[in-house]
């Protein structure tokens, strides 16, 4: 841990970019968080412009199309109306027809969000309680807890640059993977943190920061194989996997990396600064 | 002859294994029928194959939230109302011959709602007309044609409609009766209903009078007195069930309830084959990486370690065919993670069992040490996960947190697959490695001691 600087530094490249674009480019949310109607259009000979145009009054967005078929976004409009549009292109394209339909009330999407954060404040409030608990020291909690908020931010500021400049929406998939990565991210510190307890029962008297370097370096090799097995996992997942799964594995394939980086260079590390802070105050 | 405790785990580990496998095979491989046991054990019947759930996203259908509108409904009633209007839209549903048709309530501040999932709908617009219709519910009189000759019962024709309606009724209760104890549903008319309840019973003593909801009979009791105050027991249920369920229904009419779509999702079938083939596909491909990378890194070790593997991926299917989990994108995606999870306890007694053996520990000591050391580990950070996974899960149904179906799904596979790859992690793999593995004991380590 002669590093300390290097590792924090490390951290906040990444880190700022993500939180400038949180900042300035903030998310792009799905229907499921604003409310809205997705519809995809098939058997259509005229082009997206042309069947864009004939949902003018529903403030519709083009969100994908193959020769054949149109992925549009509208304001929340039920099956009916959307049905009535596309009647209206029968003369030209006459097979033409909705195969996928999803509608959102605004209303269910404000509520997603309430939802999301209170799941996240309980997640974090338990973890703090059960680290701090399981450690019997409060530093290891509450370091745990800052090395999984780093995690959450890395996270959130991929998605939200992926989101400005691939257009990447955040889903109620997205948030599952984010919370996914809060208990991965204490997972791995936790193994660090225990080889911590472990050795400092074996070796009283040595110096913290010893102890910790340690601690790191023996757990390094346990952390990297299981992070790259979840890793080829993930991969499989995100290459091959279905279209719907795709972003929900590139999340959960950020995050672990992420997570097995911050349990060594971020959570160890702070518990040596944490240290440092408390001696000079006795 | 007397069984180690590993050689009784051993045993103990094919028994369930083979079990699980017999739950798993479908009931035909090809042409190869597999014989099915004649066991049953309780509900559970293992004479059949039991499918394995699929969550509409794979199996593709519709899914709609409906909002109920409360305005009309006094708020001590608004819950009576929610349940006869699902029972009722139930009922509507089944007239579709949906199977496996989901139907839930919500209540969410002020908001009353009706989660509907409803696989295999190939017309989603016309479902949707007819389930969102506000129910109907008539008074009517029953009109019959008189059989052909004497013997021949009376058979049913038509029904009369009388100016009386679901609009007069105020409320249905079940219970029992205060004199007999049989139980009864009472019903309640409104101001606006009792005198024409009154004539109504008052012309039709001795006869029946039907009442009709969406245009179908929910009873015929038969009018016994003239009833002048608009309060009426319908007796003849033969039990409070039958009772409460007649009760239900009526309500729906008492209390009718217009809805309004929230949200909808249809989902095309092709799309959930298409994406869960993928997911199979990237499945094996990434469990194949992980045995080939468990075995390359620590051989013997490694290849015990993938058979435990091998059978977490057994017993997790078995659980979700015993508990008819939901087969869902996220939770396949689920399922693949905690893969990884499972494999992580393995690779944390393999690291520690290293670490003992450069300690100089002979192997069978090393062994031992390094499950007994890294369980602590193993333990902490397993708890972790599983907290996340509650409260994902929300298992008490709070209303301030998440009830989607897709993360609930996730979250389930999740803790499934953390506690079974304990399981297979820390007891199977550890009894396999005590009976089959010979490790090897550091030699360079003795000769500096010397």
């Amino acid at each position: 841990m002669k590093h300390l600087s290097i590792y924090f530094l490390i951290s906040s490249l990444i880190i700022v970019p993500g939180i400038y674009s949180l900042v300035r480019y903030g998310f792009k949310p799905s229907i499921e968080f604003t409310g809205g109607t997705r519809l995809t259009i098939e058997n259509t000979i005229s082009s997206p412009d042309i069947i864009l145009q004939s949902f003018e009054e529903y403030t519709p967005s083009l969100e994908d199309s193959t020769p054949n078929s149109v992925t549009l976004k509208t304001k929340n409009i039920s099956q009916d109306t959307a049905q009535k549009a596309i009647d209206t292109l029968k003369k030209d394209n006459p097979e033409i027809k909705i195969t996928g339909f999803e509608s959102i009330g605004a209303a269910l999407g404000k509520e997603t969000i309430k939802k999301t954060i209170s799941a996240l404040i309980i997640a974090s409030v338990m973890l703090l309680l059960y680290i701090s608990f399981a450690f019997k020291q409060l530093k290891y909690g509450v370091c745990a807890l800052i090395a999984m908020f780093h995690d959450t931010i890395v996270l959130l500021g991929s998605f939200s640059l992926l989101g400005h400049f691939f257009g990447v929406e955040i889903d109620l998939l997205f948030v599952t993977a984010v919370l996914t990565i809060l208990s991965f991210s204490v997972h791995d510190t936790i193994v660090v943190f225990d080889r911590i307890r472990e050795l400092s029962h074996k070796n009283k008297g040595i110096e913290y920061v010893t102890l910790v370097n340690q601690a790191v370096t023996e757990t390094m090799v346990r952390s990297l194989n299981n992070s790259l097995t979840i890793i080829f996992m993930l991969i499989a997942l995100f290459l091959i996997g279905g279209e719907t799964t795709k972003f929900f594995s590139l999340a959960l394939l950020i995050g672990t990396v992420t997570g097995t980086y911050s349990s060594t260079f971020t959570a160890a590390p702070l518990l040596i600064v944490w240290n440092n802070i408390f001696a000079k105050n006795r | 002859m007397t069984l180690s405790k590993p050689q009784k785990v051993f045993i103990f580990i094919c028994a369930i294994s083979l079990l699980s496998l017999y739950l798993v095979l479908p009931a035909k491989i090809f042409n190869f029928s597999v014989p099915r046991l004649n066991f049953k054990i309780g509900s559970l019947d293992l004479s059949q194959e039991i499918e394995l759930k699929q969550g509409l996203d794979i199996k593709g259908g519709l899914q709609v939230t409906l909002t109920a509108d409360m305005q009309e409904i006094k708020s001590e009633d608004r819950i009576t109302a929610l349940e006869s209007l699902k029972t009722n839209i139930g009922r509507r549903i089944d007239f579709f011959g949906v199977s496996e048709s989901g139907i839930k309530t919500a209540i969410s501040g002020n908001d009353y709602r009706l989660i509907l999932e409803l696989p295999g709908i190939s017309n989603p617009e016309q479902a949707l007309a007819l389930i969102g219709q506000t129910a109907k519910m008539e008074f009517a009189l029953p009109v019959y044609i008189e059989g052909k000759t004497a013997t021949d019962a009376a058979t049913l024709s038509d029904f009369v409609l009388t100016d009386l309606t679901g609009a007069d009724l105020a409320r249905a209760t079940a219970t029992f009766d205060s004199s007999n104890g049989q139980p009864v549903v009472d019903i309640v008319f409104k101001d606006s209903g009792k005198a024409k309840f009154a004539k109504l019973t008052k012309e039709n003593i001795g006869k029946q009078i039907a009442i009709l909801l969406d245009d179908y009979p929910v009873t015929m009791p038969t009018v016994q007195v003239e009833i002048p105050d608009g309060r009426a027991q319908i007796t003849g249920s033969n039990s409070i069930d039958e009772a409460k369920a007649l009760a239900v229904q009526l309500n729906a009419g008492a209390l009718p309830v217009p809805v309004s779509v929230l949200s909808q999702k249809n989902i095309p079938a092709t799309l959930g084959a298409d994406s869960i083939e993928k997911s199979i596909t990237a499945g094996v491909i990434g469990l194949s990486m992980v045995v080939l990378f468990m075995i390359g890194n620590y051989g013997w070790m490694g290849l015990i370690a993938s058979i435990g593997l091998v059978l977490y991926g057994l017993f997790t299917l078995t659980l979700y065919k015993l508990f008819s989990v939901f087969l869902s994108l996220p939770g396949i995606a689920g399922f693949l993670l905690s893969v990884g999870m499972a494999v992580d306890s393995n690779i944390l007694v393999f690291e520690r069992y290293k670490e003992e053996i450069r300690a100089g520990r002979t192997w069978p000591v090393a062994l031992e040490l390094a499950f007994g050391r890294a369980w602590d580990s193993i333990k902490d950070a397993n708890t972790a996960t599983i907290i996340t996974g509650f409260i994902l899960f929300n298992p008490l149904n709070w209303n301030f947190l998440n009830t989607s179906g897709a993360v609930r799904g996730f979250a389930l596979t999740l803790i499934l697959g953390i506690l079974i790859s304990l399981f297979t992690g820390i007891v199977v793999t550890r009894n396999l490695l005590r009976l089959f593995y010979k490790g090897k004991t550091l030699e360079i380590k003795k000769q500096k001691s010397k």
